[in-house]
């Protein structure tokens, strides 16, 4: 490059440095860091949740905070969680940023629905924290009538109408996705040459697009059942308690498949980049994530064998969810053949992609279990559950969140972190994993049931044991925080491609220019040409 | 060219991309508002299930003679809606005003006619939560049936006075000549979104109004 050439670059983090300029910008890629940043918050506040949570099954005697602020902390920690990270977490910071980029489009179809977007999910997070402030919720994350609606004391309204927000948020970035990822794709880029990210991100949209206006209805319908007293949920009112259950679960169960989808994305293009194979069976990768998105939808009964529902509902999703294993075990499979015989290498984003398909499988292994209807019975509402809910939302999203957000570090930000510290952080949070949640198996078979917050004395050993792995972990969340911030300064020039990558997202100038490419470029070649069996 | 639609947003390529992109967008967007109002259908099925005597008492209530006629005005408007869309395919700015006038004109009788509705609910105290008194058996399910009926025409009649406010955006830019046979975008996601008010209250005319009225 010349000299000339370079004065008149200028990346999209130079666009501007007032806070005005980040706050009205229509730049796909400064909403994903606006994302990252907000998204990060809300993981920190859902993580001093956490904390209480393990703080208080240290023991068993229920002795560090009371029943009330318990069920306050599980609440808060469930809501944040769910709906203020691990469903935005990968579309809005990384799908944001990467899915123009990958498909050679110089911004999202509607730049100002995405920057609306990012504004109602700041609105339904004060909406939250409001809550927080003014006394917390009791309900769960699940908010299940007639409790929520009649017997909860708490400030169930204001929650309800955060996350109402926040689908919103929701429905706009999925509208987004869909219609760049059809419309906007560079010459050449044909639909089975899409990278796998891309493709996992399209199955989510679809998701958001039809499951979340069944959420925002059925809150609604919640809140005006609890301010008006009239309603179809409350069975003192006439109406019915299970209807509540179909409809949230319509939502809430394709909502894993919002938090896992984009996961597998991500694992895809770390897993051939850093094997430096093809992704293998590219077609039925891709067919995978659209039967897990379309199966998603049939499956929500599962969450209510134990509710009423009648035999033969739960016989027909008890089916249903187990042919999600199939595409599921697809992907492992696949992912397991694009290693073989691959020249592989153990970057930091690699340790986290193969901590994301070991973790994955446990906890879909451990689905097929709570999908037989005979031992759901019996792991009903159990740390079981807990536990095998936690390696696919968390072992599988965060590890995959936290490995594309190191791949794709030096492209947002034109710097490097610092390889030894992240594969330290990696590997801490994957220790620091199974040994929070693996017990949580054990104590679940054993009976130990969730919501509560204290516990038969002899659960003491493996409460414990998993408090501890808690710690580890929270070490593991804090370092990358702390490093990747330090490489915002310190951190060695990243240049275009560091990792040698295949992708059109790599062709572009670390961090790219406001409207990404110089040239639309023209796509001549299949997703992932890496040369295989070789560097 | 007077009315050329000069400017492609910066993200697209050419005229065509933008137009099949917004397009694109809109139907996503119905495919959203379907299954939003799908939760309160359901909610319907379920309640009519459990108590079906009640539904029908219940809807005997409902003014079927006012509730044809808003039925009648609010399809004409669609009517309407099409043939101001067919206007801005052939680029006449007067046929868009006028068709477009007519629509709201249509949508506003509606509203009024749905408003007189209300007003005679309220009279016969049959407003959920705020003055519902009903002597019978089946006290509770019916007031669950005007529940619906309030929570489903009132979600329906908020889409009417966002189409209203919509049209009246529109009209205006075609006043003032934005629209050509090139460029109709916005009528015609207009068109589309009247259309999808209009198929929603096909269905709630029956649920609502027509319940075991043999």
């Amino acid at each position: 490059m010349s000299a000339n050439a370079a004065a008149e670059y200028t990346s999209y983090l130079d666009e501007g440095e007032t806070l005005k300029s980040w706050l009205t910008t229509l730049d796909h890629k400064r909403i994903a860091v606006l994302y990252l940043v907000s998204i990060t918050l809300f993981f920190f506040i859902g993580g001093i949740a956490a904390a209480v949570i393990r703080l208080e099954l240290v023991t068993a005697g229920g002795d560090f905070v009371t029943a009330e602020t318990y069920n306050k902390s599980f609440s808060l920690h469930g809501i944040v969680m769910v709906w203020f990270f691990l469903i935005p977490s990968i579309p809005a910071v990384l799908g944001n940023f990467l899915i123009p980029l990958m498909i050679g489009a110089r911004d999202l179809a509607f730049p100002r629905l995405n920057l609306a977007s990012w504004y109602l999910y700041t609105l339904g997070g004060i909406f939250t924290i409001g809550m927080v402030i003014a006394g917390g919720v009791d309900t769960g994350w699940t908010f299940y009538t007639p409790f929520s609606t009649m017997f909860s004391n708490t400030y169930v309204i204001a929650a309800v109408l955060g996350v109402f927000i926040v689908g919103f948020s929701s429905i706009f970035t999925g509208i987004n996705f869909i219609v760049t990822i059809h419309k906007m794709r560079a010459p050449g880029l044909t639909w089975f040459r899409l990278p796998m990210f891309v493709w996992a991100n399209y199955a989510t949209s679809v998701i958001m697009v039809l499951a979340t206006p069944v959420l925002a209805m059925t809150l609604t319908l919640v809140a005006v059942e609890r301010i008006f007293q009239i309603g179809i949920f409350d069975p003192a009112l006439g109406g019915d308690p299970l209807l509540f259950q179909h409809l949230f679960w319509f939502y809430s169960h394709p909502a894993v498949y919002i938090m896992v989808l984009p996961a597998m994305g991500v694992a895809s293009e770390l897993i051939a980049c850093f094997s430096r194979s093809p992704v293998f069976g590219y077609r039925f990768m891709a067919y995978s994530v659209m039967a897990i998105a379309i199966l998603g939808f049939l499956v929500w009964g599962h969450h209510m064998f134990v509710s009423g529902e009648s035999v033969y509902a739960g016989m027909m999703f008890s089916l249903f969810s187990f042919m999600v294993a199939i595409p599921s075990a697809i992907k492992v499979f696949n992912w397991t053949a694009t290693l073989y015989k691959g020249s592989i290498s153990f970057e930091a984003p690699m340790l986290y992609a193969l901590g994301f398909v070991f973790l994955f499988m446990i906890g879909g292994l451990t689905g097929i279990i709570v999908a037989a209807l005979a031992l759901d019975v019996h792991l009903t509402d159990t740390y079981f559950v807990i536990a095998h809910f936690h390696y696919i939302m968390v072992g599988g999203s965060v590890m995959a969140y936290l490995g594309g957000i190191h791949f794709w570090w030096p492209k947002m930000t034109g710097r490097m972190y610092p390889e030894m510290w992240g594969r330290i952080a990696a590997v801490l949070i994957f220790v620091g994993f199974n040994v929070t949640f693996f017990p949580q198996f054990l104590l679940g078979y054993l009976g130990m049931p969730r919501r509560y917050h204290e516990y038969p004395e002899e659960l003491e050993v493996l409460n414990v044991i998993s408090s501890g792995g808690a710690l580890i972990l929270a070490l593991g969340y804090l370092l990358p925080l702390l490093y990747l911030l330090w490489s915002l300064r310190y951190g060695r020039i990243a240049g275009s491609n560091p990792w040698e990558a295949k992708g059109l997202e790599w062709q572009t100038s670390s961090p790219p220019a406001k409207y990404n490419f110089r040239e639309t470029p023209i796509v001549t070649e299949e997703a992932y040409a890496y040369s295989p069996y070789k560097v | 060219m007077r009315n050329e639609h000069a400017i492609v947003a910066e993200q697209f390529d050419d005229p065509v991309q933008e137009y099949q992109a917004a397009t694109l967008g809109m139907w996503v967007f119905l495919g959203t508002e379907i299954l939003f109002f799908g939760v309160l259908f359901a909610g319907y099925a379920v309640s009519r299930f459990n108590y079906p005597e009640a539904f029908a008492e219940a809807s005997r209530h409902t003014d079927v003679v006012f509730g044809t006629i808003s039925t009648g005005v609010l399809l004409t408007s669609g009517l309407s809606m099409a043939l101001a869309v067919r206007g801005a395919k052939l680029g006449r700015d007067k046929a868009i005003l006028g068709f477009l006038i007519l629509t709201i004109l249509l949508a506003i009788t509606f509203l009024f006619i749905e408003g007189t509705e209300y007003y005679h609910a309220y009279k016969e105290q049959l407003i959920p939560a705020f003055n519902f008194t009903y002597e019978s058996p089946h006290e509770k399910p019916v007031e669950l049936f005007f529940f619906l009926y309030f929570l489903m025409t009132g979600m329906h009649a908020v889409h009417v006075t966002i189409g209203i406010l919509i049209m009246i955006a529109i009209a205006i830019m075609a006043g003032r000549g934005r629209f050509s046979s090139y460029y109709y975008t916005p009528v015609e996601l207009t068109g589309l979104y009247w259309a999808f008010v209009d198929i929603v209250w096909v269905f709630i005319y029956p649920l609502f109004y027509l319940v075991s009225r043999a």
